[in-house]
């Protein structure tokens, strides 16, 4: 016999009681296709590719996404404007691959691509879930409306080099005169 | 010889009748105990076949049979065809004895309200229900799997622990009702159900057809967690059909069998006495599904210590306390 016979004796009973309640209680299952449970703001799911405020591409094409991911789904391919501005020929997420880490968020420098709330991508055939730049790219700046990494850098694309606000004329290094 | 046919007609529609009514209370038992489980686990259970899900039955006999009837290569074919029936038609032969009624007068003849009225119903009761794990052992050893051959193995500790406590149980209500007859046994408790004058040969009872019905916490044969389907882990299709509806006729079965010996059968005030049977046996059938949302699995070295140290020296000592109080009481 065990030493903790009342104890026992209640361990047993105890989860009648439990579950006698539980049966009156409401369930917590969420009846999905017609409800929706209220998904977190910061919930990880389908990724976008985000425009700067004035309306261009964020996209660099710097690869450090498709570095980061650990599931290799994004593939790129570079190219430069006339302007010398860096831009993705293609870009190329396969979310029959993604598993949704964000890591390729986290990676990003100018905050290009970013995730959204959307889970539902399931589909019959997995060629439609390989999204392209057309369908990757969104008319929005996503979760920072300012944003503009080329303003910040002061990389001489949008404006020459210390034409930006805030900016001094850069130092003529050939120039030894104070 | 229109007599002898008359009696033929009769069983044979009877057994159409057990047949019917059984069968659709297992299949809708397993609907019941899927959704009451849910609930008391917070979820809803099975609810998208049909209003309430109440089409889930039917749908899930069409899946079972539209499913690969599967035979491991090195499988001892003939016995893995036979076990599941062993286990299904054991469990609807036990009906045959269970009364549901008082006897009824058709064409100045009387008929009891079961298949057969056996004078030595409980002893057949007892050897049938021990055939029914050969459905369990037979499926597990034919299938050539370890983890099978694990299950009926625990099946049949399982059976020599608590078969002796199980015929040991019913002794005390043999005494009190002086027949064997289920039908006498009931006619007994027409005043107070044994359940109130012989508590103890009811709990130890009830212990013991919870293992005889392989249902948590006595799940040792199947026990999903530990060996994957237990003895029915190589079964697909309709074959795990039969084992799975055999367990529920079986739940059926033994909770008549309870409302026979301990509750009084279909004796009750008001309602009809089949009404009663019928309520009495789908209150047994809720606890069992209750019990299985609330307790855990035995260990077989608990169960066999349970069944050997304990239910065996209570349900003997209950005897001897019985028949101690009859003959004091000069019964």
């Amino acid at each position: 016999m065990s030493r903790h016979v009342f104890r026992d004796i209640r361990g047993t009973l105890q989860p009648f009681w439990v579950t006698l309640r539980n049966l009156f209680r409401k369930p917590v299952t969420v009846q999905y296709p017609e409800q929706k449970q209220q998904l977190p703001e910061r919930y990880r799911a389908r990724l976008i590719l985000t425009r700067d405020p004035d309306g261009g591409e964020r996209c660099v094409a710097c690869h450090l996404c498709s570095a980061a991911c650990p599931v290799d789904c994004i593939s790129m391919q570079a190219t430069e404007a006339a302007d010398g501005r860096r831009y993705a020929a293609w870009f190329r997420i396969n979310f029959t691959r993604c598993i949704f880490c964000g890591l390729c968020t986290e990676a990003c420098p100018t905050k290009a691509i970013q995730v959204t709330a959307d889970f539902e991508l399931a589909g019959r055939d997995p060629l439609k879930l390989v999204y392209e730049k057309v369908d990757l790219l969104v008319d929005h700046c996503g979760n920072d409306n300012s944003y503009n990494f080329y303003h910040q850098t002061g990389i001489g694309v949008t404006a020459p080099r210390g034409e930006n606000p805030q900016e001094t004329k850069p130092m003529d290094v050939k120039d030894l005169m104070p | 010889m229109a007599d002898t046919l008359f009696t033929v007609v009769l069983i044979l529609a009877k057994l159409a009748l057990i047949f019917g009514v059984v069968l659709f209370m297992a299949a809708y038992l397993v609907l019941a105990e899927r959704k009451i489980l849910g609930r008391m686990q917070l979820r809803y259970g099975p609810n998208r076949v049909g209003p309430f899900g109440l089409m889930q039955p039917l749908a899930d006999v069409i899946k079972l049979l539209t499913k690969e009837d599967f035979l491991p290569a090195r499988a001892d074919k003939w016995l893995f065809l036979v076990a599941p029936g062993i286990t299904a038609v054991t469990a609807l032969l036990v009906f045959a004895v269970v009364p549901f009624g008082p006897t009824i007068e058709v064409f100045g003849r009387t008929i009891p309200a079961a298949v057969v009225d056996l004078n030595v119903g409980v002893l057949y009761f007892l050897g049938v229900s021990s055939m029914a794990v050969y459905g369990v052992v037979l499926g597990g050893w034919a299938s050539c799997s370890k983890y099978s051959l694990l299950g009926s193995v625990r099946g049949l500790s399982q059976m020599v622990s608590y078969e002796l406590s199980l015929g040991l149980s019913l002794v005390p209500v043999i005494m009190m009702a002086r027949s064997f007859s289920l039908h006498d046994i009931v006619m007994a408790q027409a005043s107070v159900p044994f359940l109130l004058l012989n508590p103890v040969a009811c709990f130890v009872f009830l212990i013991c057809i919870l293992a005889e019905s392989n249902r948590i916490p006595f799940d040792l044969p199947e026990a999903e967690n530990e060996l994957v389907g237990g003895f029915h882990t190589e079964y697909s299709g309709m074959r795990f059909g039969l084992f799975f509806v055999g367990e529920y006729i079986n739940l059926v079965v033994l909770g008549s069998l309870m409302t026979v010996f301990f509750l009084g059968g279909w004796h009750g005030p008001w309602l009809p006495p089949v009404v009663w049977f019928l309520i009495k046996v789908l209150m047994v059938c809720g606890l069992f599904i209750w019990i299985r949302a609330c307790l855990p699995r035995l260990r077989y070295d608990q169960l066999m210590n349970l069944g050997w140290k304990v239910l065996l020296p209570v349900s003997l000592l209950n005897i001897l306390v019985t028949g101690a109080v009859l003959l004091g009481l000069g019964l």
